[in-house]
């Protein structure tokens, strides 16, 4: 039996998908493939590259911390933010990458000590993940570094 | 009794404020439709979190080391009410029901209340009553997103794990129907989490379940996600209610206006016609009187 992945945020619902053959999520112990028949599971999720696939098809999403529940072949995606390849702006990632590493270089160099350094290393984390999950769709399925070929 | 000028006026002035009642009414209506459908669309998320907390916050009952410090229940010495309300007016009685609930209610605690106040018409009234304010939230507009209320939960949570607030209680106008709006006082902090049907079902859950990193970490994670998720889920519900009591006060203003601009189209008809009458009595009074 395939699966049923539902991908939720506090706002909005972003995705119901149903006879999906394998999802990937960056779970915080590592990155975890779910197959169908997957045990009961309950797992915080780190910031990173969400995919799964229906036959030829896959949808990639990027996601910023969150929870994921397996259970009985469904799959409950709890993202604290979470965005689908397709809908992610290019230009406003690159344009966020920009800033933070700016934020970063002026802190590191001492010259702005009100920087949050933290909040700063997180929002470059975000536009890298946005980034990597808008042009990995641009280059098509099956490009190098795809994960989870089955 | 009103000259004929005068009435014609008012009917003018009348239809005018019909005009504008009427399209607020519309604007209203179609912003409520999208303020119901976002409230709709955070329900899924906010369910699953209800169902997980219930399952996870069971356990450590009877080992005071394994719980959070949001779930713990500690000596209340302040209090504080996270009151949400609309920015604007012009929605009938809802304003003055939250704040007259949000009131009373402060009025009945034993303890001193700080209000945190999100929307123009609830900071106003506790500014009135000189109550006091530890932050205020205004202008999220008539779509808060999650990013708005961020800055509202952090506030919260921090005030809350530095010990300058023991509990923390939420008021909101509760949306029931488009018709019905509760003000609605709800424990936010420390978390009551929800009841599983039995301990049975939350042991059950528990064994049930692969966690990881571990159940500890999850609750972790989810407790201030809770927070945040119900303090969301309030001010969607504000918006919402926000936008059905003005459709509604607003309908009711519209009807109104007609109703009196038809009242005062029958006076104004009769006063012309009886002008008429008098005119036409005059003349013929003249007519008659050169007869003779």
């Amino acid at each position: 039996m395939p699966l049923t992945v539902e991908i939720v945020t506090a706002e909005r619902i972003l995705r119901t998908e149903q006879g999906v053959d394998v999802l990937v999520a960056p779970g915080s112990e590592g990155q975890l493939a779910i197959l169908p028949h997957h045990a009961a599971l309950m797992t915080t999720l780190d910031s990173g590259e969400l995919l799964f696939r229906r036959g030829q098809d896959e949808s990639t999403f990027a996601v910023t911390g969150g929870f994921m529940e397996v259970l009985h072949d469904r799959v409950t995606i709890l993202a604290d933010k979470a965005e689908a390849a397709e809908e992610i702006d290019i230009a406003r990632a690159e344009a966020a990458r920009a800033r933070a590493e700016e934020r970063l270089r002026r802190y590191r160099d001492q010259a702005d000590r009100d920087i949050d350094a933290a909040r700063a290393a997180a929002a470059l984390q975000r536009s890298l993940i946005r980034l990597r999950v808008a042009t990995r769709r641009r280059r098509g399925p099956g490009a190098p570094g795809a994960a989870g070929r089955p | 009794m009103p000259t004929i000028r005068q009435l014609k006026r008012r009917i003018g002035s009348v239809k005018n404020t019909a005009k504008i009642t009427n399209a607020l009414q519309l604007v209203a209506a179609s912003k409520m439709r999208r303020a119901q459908d976002r409230a709709a669309q955070s329900r899924p998320y906010a369910e699953k979190l209800r169902v997980v907390l219930a399952g996870l916050a069971t356990h450590g009952e009877g080992d005071p080391e394994a719980t959070h410090p949001l779930l713990v229940s500690r000596p209340v010495k302040n209090v504080a009410v996270l009151h949400i309300t609309p920015d604007r007016g012009l929605c009938g009685g809802l304003n003055s029901n939250v704040n007259r609930s949000a009131g009373t209610f402060v009025a009945m605690q034993h303890e001193p209340v700080s209000v945190i106040a999100v929307g123009k018409k609830g900071r106003d009234f506790f500014v009135r009553a000189h109550q006091h304010l530890i932050a205020e939230f205004t202008e999220l507009g008539d779509y808060p997103t999650q990013n708005e209320t961020m800055g509202v939960s952090r506030i919260v949570i921090d005030d809350y794990m530095n010990g300058t607030i023991d509990r923390v209680y939420v008021s909101f106008p509760d949306f029931v129907s488009t018709a019905v709006q509760r003000p609605t006082i709800r424990q936010l902090l420390p978390i009551e989490p929800p009841q599983m049907d039995s301990a049975d079902a939350a042991s059950a859950y528990r064994q049930d379940y692969i966690f990881e990193p571990s159940p500890e970490v999850v609750l972790e994670r989810l407790l201030p996600r809770y927070i945040e998720m119900q303090i969301y889920e309030a001010v969607l519900q504000t918006a919402a209610s926000f936008q059905s009591a003005q459709m509604v006060a607003m309908k009711n203003a519209t009807d109104n206006a007609q109703d009196i601009t038809r009242e005062l189209t029958l006076t104004y008809n009769k006063a012309r016609q009886e002008q008429i009458t008098k005119e036409l009595l005059d003349i013929v009074g003249g007519a008659a009187a050169l007869e003779d």
